[in-house]
C-alpha cells in the first residue's frame, strides 16, 4: 500500500495546482482577449501595479503559515507612506527654518534635499517596524487574539495618519526628479527604442529580488521553520525550544517592514500620499495568500503559491472587462475562485479526503491526478514494503 | 548561583542526573506542587504514577525547563542551575531529552525538520543545511526500531504516521541526541499492544545504555514492569516511594485506590 503523501506530484512541486490554474485562466484570456492579452503593455502595467500587493501578501504568507493574521497592514500603508510623503515634501523647508540656514548653507543645498528624502524613506520603513513591533507585543506579550489586535492598530494608525496630515493629501510633483523615486520606482530603460521596455519599473525587480530572498527564509531558514512549527502547534513549539513569543513579534514587526516597503513603492509610484490608500489591499492581499495555497489554519505556507495567487486574483479584473463582461463581474468572480480554492485545499489537506477528491476528478481511478511520475509512486511503494 | 548555567559538562562521576530540592510551584493562587524534593540516578528508571492532575506533567515541565519552578532549587549533574536561565534549550544543552505523548511532534512538517526543530544545522547566518539534515534524519529512521523499509521517508509529514511510529520517531530523536536523562510523559497511551511492547523495550535500552529515564505512565502494569522504583504523586506531593519487588501491581492499584479516597 502506498503512503499517500508520497503518491501525489502537487505535494512535491511547490504550488503545482495554482500554477496550472493560473496558466489555464491566461490561456482563456489570450483566446478570448487577444487584443489585450498577446500584446505587452497589459503585463507592463501589472509589474508597476502589483509590488505592493505582492510584498504584503508575501509578509502575510508568514502570518498566516504561523497561524496568526494581521489586519493593520493597510494602515502601515497609510501611516508609513504619509510619513514618507510629508518628509519628502517639507522635510527640506522644516529643517531649514528650523536651524535657520542661511540661504547658501549645506541644508538648503539640492544635495541635502536628497539626502533629507532618503531619510524620509528611512523613517517610513521604521514606522512600518514600529507599527509591526507593537502588533507582535499585543499578540505574544499580552496576549490578545492577533485578529483583534491588528484590527485595533489598523483603526489606530489609519487616525493618526488623519491627525497628523489634517486630513491632507499631499502630491510630489516633481518627484521623479528625485534619486529617491529613479531608484525605487524609476523606468531604468525608459531611453530604450523599445516601446514596452520603456516602461518596465525597477519596483518590479527589487520585489522580484524580495520574493526570492523571502522563499529561502521561509523554507530554508530557521526563522521561516519556526514560523511554521509555531503555526502547527504551539505547545509542540514550545517543548522543542522555540521562543514562540520572541518569533511571534519578529513575525508582525516583518511583516511592518514588508508593508512599510509596499507603502514606499505605492506613495512614489502615483506620486501622491492621500488620507485612505491603502484600503483595497486587506482583503486581496489575504485571499492572494489563501488561493496559493497556505492554509488558514496555519502550519503550510507556500511563497510560490502566494505568487502565483496575487496573478489570479490580479488577472481577473483586466481579463473580464476586456472579454466584455463589466467591471461588476470582477469581484463576482475573485469569490468564487476562492472558495473553490479553499474547497481544494481543504481536501488536499487530509489526505483520505484527497483520494476521494482525485477518484471523483478521474472518474474512479484512485489518485491519479498526477500524471505518469504518480503513477510511478503507486507501483513503486509495495516492493519497498 | 550559576556556576552550572549553559555549560556543557561531560564530566561522569556525577552522582545524580537531576535533583530537585523544595520546588514549589503556583498557577496564580492554584498550588500545583508542595517541596518537591527528587533526585534522579544517573542510570535508573523512575516511575511517576498518581492521579490525573497530581501534578506528574508540572514536575516534569519544570524538570525540563519548559515552565520555570516558582521556588527551590535544580541541580543537573549535582551542580545547581540558575533558574532565570533554565529553558528548553539549555536542557537540550545539558542532555536532558523529552518524549511527550502527543506534543513532541508538529503534524504538519516533515519528519526530518521534526528531527532538528529548535536545533538547527545551519550557516552563520542561521540558514539550514537541508542536505545535512535530511541525511542524518535518514540515519535515524534507519536505526530506529521498526522503521526499516516501512516505506515512510524523511519528506514523509508526522500526519501519515501511527501512533507507535510517532513514538519511535520522537524516541529516535532522543537517543540521536545521546540524551543522559530521557523524560518519557505517557509514551504509550493510545498504542496497539505491539507497540506497546517495542515502546516498554526502548525503556530497557536507555537502562542498559547507562542512561537514566523518569517515566510518567497511567497503565501500571507496564511501569512496574520497567521502572527501578515508583514515585507517587499525589495532590501536589510526593506521598511514597515504591521498590516493584515490595508490591505486585494489584497491591499498587489497591494502594493507589485508597490514596484517593482519603481527603
Amino acid at each position: 500500500m502506498a503512503r499517500p503523501e508520497k503518491a501525489s506530484i502537487f505535494q512535491r512541486v511547490e504550488g503545482l495546482p495554482i500554477i496550472v490554474v493560473f496558466i489555464v485562466i491566461l490561456l482563456l484570456f489570450m483566446y478570448l482577449a487577444p487584443e489585450v492579452f498577446l500584446r505587452p503593455f497589459q503585463y507592463t502595467t501589472f509589474l508597476s501595479t502589483l509590488p505592493p500587493v505582492m510584498l504584503l501578501a508575501i509578509g502575510l504568507t508568514f502570518i498566516i503559515g504561523a497561524g496568526e493574521i494581521d489586519l493593520s497592514f493597510p494602515a502601515v500603508i497609510g501611516f508609513s507612506g504619509f510619513v514618507l510623503a510629508i518628509i519628502f515634501k517639507e522635510g527640506q523647508d522644516w529643517i531649514v527654518s528650523a536651524t535657520e540656514t542661511p540661504e547658501g548653507g549645506f541644508l538648503a543645498s539640492p544635495l541635502a534635499a536628497e539626502l533629507i528624502r532618503w531619510g524620509g524613506v528611512v523613517v517610513a520603513l521604521l514606522a512600518g517596524v514600529l507599527i509591526g513591533f507593537i502588533n507582535g507585543v499585543l499578540v505574544a506579550k499580552i496576549g490578545i487574539p492577533s485578529f483583534i489586535a491588528t484590527l485595533g492598530t489598523q483603526f489606530f494608525w489609519y487616525g493618526m495618519a488623519t491627525v497628523l496630515s489634517g486630513g491632507k493629501s499631499y502630491a510630489l510633483r516633481g518627484a521623479e526628479d528625485s534619486t529617491v523615486w529613479r531608484t525605487l520606482v524609476g523606468r531604468p530603460l525608459s531611453s530604450s527604442s523599445v516601446d514596452w521596455m520603456q516602461r518596465l519599473p525597477i519596483q518590479s525587480l527589487w520585489t522580484a529580488l524580495i520574493i526570492v530572498f523571502m522563499w529561502f527564509v521561509l523554507n530554508r531558514h530557521r526563522f521561516g521553520e519556526h514560523a511554521l512549527f509555531i503555526g502547527d502547534s504551539n505547545p509542540v513549539s514550545r517543548v522543542v525550544g522555540i521562543d514562540v513569543e520572541r518569533e511571534k513579534i519578529k513575525l508582525f514587526t516583518m511583516m511592518g517592514f514588508l508593508a512599510a516597503i509596499a507603502a514606499i513603492f505605492q506613495t512614489m509610484e502615483v506620486k501622491n500620499y492621500f488620507g485612505n490608500q491603502g484600503q483595497g489591499y486587506l482583503l486581496i492581499a489575504i485571499a492572494s495568500v489563501l488561493i496559493g495555497g497556505t492554509s488558514i489554519f496555519g502550519g503550510r505556507a507556500t511563497i510560490i503559491g502566494t505568487v502565483f495567487g496575487c496573478f489570479i486574483i490580479a488577472i481577473v479584473e483586466p481579463g473580464l472587462v476586456a472579454t466584455g463582461l463589466t467591471g461588476a463581474w470582477v469581484n463576482t468572480v475573485r469569490g468564487l475562485i476562492f472558495l473553490i480554492s479553499i474547497i481544494f485545499y481543504l481536501h488536499i489537506d487530509q489526505p483520505h479526503r484527497r483520494g476521494a477528491l482525485f477518484a471523483r476528478l478521474t472518474g474512479g481511478r484512485a489518485s491519479g491526478g498526477g500524471g505518469p511520475a504518480d503513477n510511478q509512486a503507486e507501483s513503486a511503494a509495495p516492493s519497498r514494503r | 548561583m550559576s556556576q552550572a548555567a549553559g555549560v556543557q559538562v561531560v564530566d561522569r562521576s556525577f552522582q545524580n542526573i537531576v535533583r530537585l530540592e523544595g520546588v514549589q510551584k503556583f498557577f496564580g493562587p492554584v498550588r500545583a506542587l508542595y517541596d518537591i524534593d527528587l533526585a534522579i540516578g544517573r542510570n535508573e528508571i523512575v516511575g511517576l504514577i498518581g492521579d490525573n492532575g497530581a501534578g506528574k506533567s508540572t514536575l516534569i515541565k519544570i524538570m525540563t525547563g519548559v515552565l520555570p519552578p516558582s521556588s527551590g532549587r535544580i541541580f543537573v549533574r549535582d551542580s545547581e542551575l540558575s533558574l532565570a536561565d533554565y529553558s528548553v534549550r539549555m536542557a537540550h544543552e545539558l542532555s536532558i531529552e523529552t518524549v511527550y505523548q502527543d506534543r513532541s511532534l508538529a503534524d504538519k512538517q516533515p519528519l526530518w525538520r521534526n528531527f532538528f526543530v529548535g536545533r538547527q544545522i545551519t550557516n552563520r547566518f542561521g540558514f539550514i543545511n537541508v542536505r545535512k539534515e535530511k541525511g542524518i534524519a535518514h540515519q535515524i529512521l534507519k536505526e530506529s526500531f521498526g522503521f526499516r523499509g516501512a516505506g515512510i521517508t524523511v519528506d514523509s509529514t508526522v500526519a501519515n504516521l501511527s501512533g507507535g511510529e510517532r513514538q519511535g520517531i520522537a524516541i529516535g530523536r532522543a537517543m540521536h541526541y545521546k540524551a543522559d536523562l530521557i523524560v518519557l510523559d505517557e509514551p504509550t497511551a493510545a498504542l496497539g499492544v505491539a507497540e506497546v511492547r517495542k515502546v516498554l523495550d526502548f525503556v530497557r535500552m536507555i537502562k542498559t545504555s547507562g542512561r537514566a529515564c523518569v517515566y510518567i505512565e497511567h497503565n501500571l502494569a507496564h511501569i512496574h514492569e520497567v521502572a527501578d522504583r515508583m514515585i507517587v504523586v499525589d495532590r501536589g506531593r510526593i506521598v511514597s516511594e515504591v521498590r516493584p519487588k515490595d508490591m505486585s501491581v494489584a497491591d499498587l492499584t489497591e494502594y493507589l485506590v485508597q490514596l484517593q479516597k482519603q481527603t
